[in-house]
This record gives structure tokens, sequence and C-alpha cells, in this order.
């Protein structure tokens, strides 16, 4: 066991994926994200819009920017979760993860 | 430090299973909501599917939708749905409570819908304690039609409609809903909410979801007020306008928990089976809510309305010759207490008995006496597009303005019955048959002139030829109760039928 597969070390604790066919571009995710790592992307979408653009690197998975969001579906956030908290995690994922993170 | 460092990436947030996957609003975009970037309504969405996931109550949900933006919450919600008149949200609501208790019913309301329009509807669910769950969404102005004025806009703040500026004396001051709700006795939970930045937000998202959870816990009528931005019609930039959200709308619409009976009625529905005669708990000021009689269950509806298949009568079907073609289409006109509306009401009723399709559609004025009235009655072995009779092939004219009124649309080789002795001359049509006579006193002959309506129903149904007599007689009977009116006017119809044939040995 090496240094570089701990976790918290080496990985960021969340993942987001934008999805740039529904994001609309309003910015809401940007002036939400607490580590502000979303920008806007320079480049146009398939319907005229800016869209969101996830930097890539330092999302906490804190979920703020998918409850700020307008859309149903256009943003999903990741969290990473060792593999033996996996399986009650998933159980848990709809309980208020966001809410916990939002008073910070 | 566990010893493992395997780790993987699970999804925390993503669309919530009580949407559907695609929109079918229309060709393009199934993705995407129809609401403009920035829109406060997407957000409130979300929080309700996701309240609606956690809650597990997908399945008995029925979303009331409204007038504004928001009407289009049958598109996105896999729930089920119902789309109200502006401002009826509430109680349509409270039928869809009422007949489903189980179910869980979501009112999602704007401010135009709820607090104009809709004022009346939301005051009196909210004073009745109706056990449903109201979302309404506050964007202090009318969104949909382009920014006119609403009873939530703020001093000062320019719409189409007051295009100076909100004036409190000319336009009133912004009228408070959770406020003004919040000093009735019957609700159970009222909270104002924002969407102006984070904190707000997640707020918000722990208000809806205690919304309906106060539902599933059987616990009456809770409001979410959300304030939220309009990007749109405050010509603000999606970010701006959630600032201003927090700026300023939140300084004229205060945030926080304005009622909350939770608390107390938990414990009341805990004390009730254990305790029900003496409640140590004063029931003073606080509604007992449980109905007075159980709500029947959907199967007994026929039944307590008296149409289970068993009550029907049997009818006269049989009596119908088979091969004969029937459309009657009549207008019945009149002066109101002229007995128009049973006129129809007769010979619609004897329709169904005799097994046809048929259609009465009454149309009168508010007037009891003496205004205008008259209905229109389908008769036809097909089944009945329309319940109007635009052109009619039996025009029944019970005075002469009716028969000025209507005289035009009658068909050709139609029939105009009126009650007069003479038929004014230029009413004379080509192709229209007359029957002029005069009614009123003909029955009056008979015993009571109320009952020339009938002697004029029996002019019609031996012309027309169509129903067995005893499905007239079975129809008579179960629209007139009493007896001696019955004897009247059996006798007036046979009078009526008698007329029309001497009318033919005269010709």
């Amino acid at each position: 066991m090496t240094e570089a597969n701990k976790p918290d070390q080496k990985q960021d604790r969340g993942q987001l994926r934008i999805d740039e066919e529904e994001c609309k571009g309003c910015g809401l995710c940007i002036e939400a994200c607490p580590p502000k790592v979303i920008s806007m992307n320079e480049r146009l979408n398939h319907y005229g819009y800016r869209t969101a653009l996830y930097a890539g690197a330092g999302c906490t998975g804190c979920g703020i920017c998918f409850i700020a969001c307008p859309e149903p579906g256009a943003i999903t956030v990741y969290r990473l979760v060792r593999a033996r908290e996996v399986e009650a995690r998933v159980a848990n994922a709809a309980e208020g993860g966001a809410s916990e993170c939002a008073s910070n | 430090m566990p010893t493992e460092t395997a780790a993987e990436y699970v999804v925390a947030q993503a669309r919530a299973r009580s949407f559907y996957e695609r929109y079918e609003r229309k060709e393009d975009l199934q993705h995407q909501t129809h609401f403009c970037p920035g829109c406060g309504h997407g957000v409130v969405h979300k929080m309700i599917a996701k309240a609606i996931d956690d809650l597990g109550v997908q399945d008995r949900t029925i979303m009331v939708g409204p007038v504004g933006c928001g009407v289009f919450t049958y598109y996105y919600f896999d729930v089920g749905n119902v789309q109200a008149a502006h401002g009826r949200a509430p109680a349509v609501a409270t039928a869809m409570k009422r007949s489903r208790p189980e179910s869980i019913v979501i009112s999602y309301q704007g401010d135009g819908d709820l607090s104009a329009i809709g004022s009346a509807e939301i005051l009196h669910a909210a004073n009745r304690g109706e056990n449903i769950t109201v979302i309404f969404v506050n964007n202090a102005i009318y969104s949909m039609t382009g920014g006119q004025a609403a009873p939530t806009t703020l001093l000062g703040m320019k719409s189409t409609t007051t295009p100076n500026g909100r004036n409190a004396a000319t336009d009133g001051y912004p009228l408070h809903v959770s406020e003004l709700l919040s000093t009735l006795q019957a609700p159970a939970y009222i909270e104002r909410v924002g969407l102006g930045d984070n904190k707000q937000i997640a707020q918000t998202a722990r208000a809806i979801k205690r919304g309906l959870e106060n539902q599933v816990r059987g616990l009456g009528f809770s409001l979410i007020e959300v304030l939220s931005p309009c990007p749109t019609i405050w010509k603000l930039t999606p970010v701006e306008a959630q600032h201003w959200v927090r700026d300023v709308m939140e300084k004229e619409f205060r945030l926080g928990v304005f009622c909350d009976r939770t608390k107390e009625r938990t414990e009341k529905a805990d004390l009730r089976p254990a305790d029900p005669g003496s409640s140590s708990h004063p029931s003073v000021g606080t509604p007992d809510l449980r109905p007075v009689t159980p709500n029947p269950a959907l199967e007994e509806l026929p039944r307590i309305l008296g149409v289970a298949e068993e009550d029907l009568p049997e009818g006269n079907a049989a009596a119908l010759a088979d091969n004969k073609a029937i459309d009657l289409e009549v207008r019945i006109a009149g002066f109101g207490g002229q007995g128009v509306l049973l006129f129809g009401e007769v010979l619609a009723e004897a329709g169904l008995d005799a097994g046809l399709e048929v259609s009465w559609l009454p149309s009168y004025g508010p007037e009891m006496r003496s205004g205008t009235s008259n209905c229109h009655v389908r008769l036809s072995r097909q089944s009945i597009d329309s319940p109007l009779v635009t052109a009619p092939n039996v025009l029944v004219a019970m005075n002469e303005p009716s028969l000025r009124k209507f005289d035009k649309s009658v068909r050709a080789d139609g029939w105009v019955i009126y009650n007069g002795q003479e038929f004014p001359a230029d009413c004379v049509r080509d192709g229209v048959h007359v029957l002029a006579l005069p009614f009123t006193e003909l029955a009056d002959e008979l015993g009571d002139k109320r009952a020339a309506n009938m002697v004029m129903l029996g002019a019609l149904l031996e012309i027309a030829g169509a129903l067995p007599q005893a499905s007239i007689d079975d129809a008579l009977r179960r629209l007139v109760k009493n007896p001696r009116w019955v004897e009247l006017d059996e006798r007036a119809l046979a009078r009526g039928r008698e007329l029309y044939r001497e009318s033919l040995v005269e010709v």
C-alpha cells in the first residue's frame, strides 16, 4: 500500500458531470460553488448557450451547485467513497448531503 | 485509519426519479425545461421532486398545476397531474384529497395565481385546514403575461401596469400571504423561504420536504412560500436576480416560520386512539381534523349517488322500433318559469329510458322568474359529439321574443312549435313547418296554464313519433314528484298529441 493510493490526499472528494445539452448557461452554479471550480465555457453549445464548465479538479462533492441549478439533470454530482462504505452511502445518498454543506 | 484504500465515485446528486426522463412538450429540446435560464421554478421543481423521492410517495402523489409559467408541471413530474383553472388549484386539490385521501396532493401556484385571482380559494382551503401542501412561488410580478403588477409587487417596483413604480395610494401595499394565512386557526404549517443565496436555497429544500412530510403524517394544511427570481421580467442577469431576492425582496417579505402546529397535532394524534373521550389537551382553537363520517370508498360512490347499475330503472328500450333513424335536435326557448328546462329534461330522460344517446344543456340567466331561458336537447342512436344545438330540427318557442331569436336557425324541413294563435307573418319560411296554437290558454282549459309546456311537449312527441309512451310516462314520474301535477301533465301531454292530429285534419 502506497501513499499515492490514499483517497483524501490524491483524489478529489467529488466529481462533476455537466450535461452540455441540458445546461442553459444561467451561471447560478458558478456563483454557488464554494471552491469556485466551475466556469463558463467560451464556446457555445448546439442551442446557442454558453454552458457551465467544470475545471476537472477541486470538486468537494458538496452538491450545492446541484440544488442551485434550475435544470433537473444538467448537473450530476459524484462523491468519493471508500469501498466498504459504498453500499451504505448509496442507500443514504438521498439524505441531506447538500443541506449539510450549505451552512458552511 | 481503515486499512483499505480502494475508493470510487458514487452518484450523490442527480436527476430525481420523480421527473420524466424526457419532456414531451415539443419536438425538440425534450431534455430541457421550458423555463428561462436562472428561473426559480426549476429549482423549486427539483426540490419537490427530491422530496417526493425521499418520502417514497411518487406513486400516490397528485400535482395540481397552476396557470402561469409553472403550468407545465404535467410535462415534468412523473406523478398524477391535474391542471387547474387560474387560481383554483387549492379547490381542485381539495377535491383530489377528499376523494382520494391516501394521495399526496400538491398545489403548485405562483403569486398572480394564488394571491390575486385565487385569493378566495387559498384563503378558504387554508381556513378549512385541508390536508394538502401548497407550494407558493412568489416572484412579485406576473411573468408569463409580460410583467404586470401582482398583489405581491413591491412598492416602487416598475411593471407594465405600474410604469412609475407601485404606489400605495393607488395600488395598495404588497400582500403578505404567509402572514395573512397564519392568522387562521386551521393551518398546520406556514413558512416563507427564499432562493437568494446558498443558505436560503438549502432552507427552501428543507421547508418543501417538511411541507410534504406534514401531509404524509396527516397534520393538515401546509404552505411554503418561496421568494423566487424572475431574471427575464426583472431584467437582471440570473445571478443579479438571485441577489435581488436576498437584498431587496427579503426586506419586504420576511423569511421564517409563521405558523407551526405540527407538534401539538402530532401529540393530539397520539392521544386520540388511547383516550378519545377526555383529551388532556383542550380542543378550543385546535380543529379536529377527522372527517365527521369516514370518506366513502370510490366503488361505493355509484350507490350513494343512486346511479349504481342495480338501482337504475330498467327502461323501455325494447319498446323502441328498431329500424327508425332518430336524430332530434331540439331548442326550447321561453321565459324563466314557463317550464322550459323541465320540458327538456322530460324529453331527455325519456330518450335515456328508451336506450338512446341524449344530451340536455340548459342556458339561462340568473333570474329565477321572467328572465330568458332556453335549453338544448339532443336524442340520437349515435353518440353525440356536442350538446350544443345550433341548427335545431325542432324549435319550441314559448313566446314571441324566443321565436324571433331562434327562428332563423331552424333547419329546412324542420318544425317550429309556437305558443301563440297568430304566427308572425314575417317569420314564415319555406320548408319549415309550423304548429302555432295558444298553448297557454289550452293548458288553462285543462286546469292550470303552467302545464302549457307539457301540451307543447305532447305535440312535439306526436310530430317526432320517436319515443315509446312508456318511456315518457316513466320519465315524467321520475322528474315530477307531486301526483296532482303528474296527473295534470299526463292529460296535458295527451292533449298536445291530440291538437297536432287535429291540425293535420284541418289542413
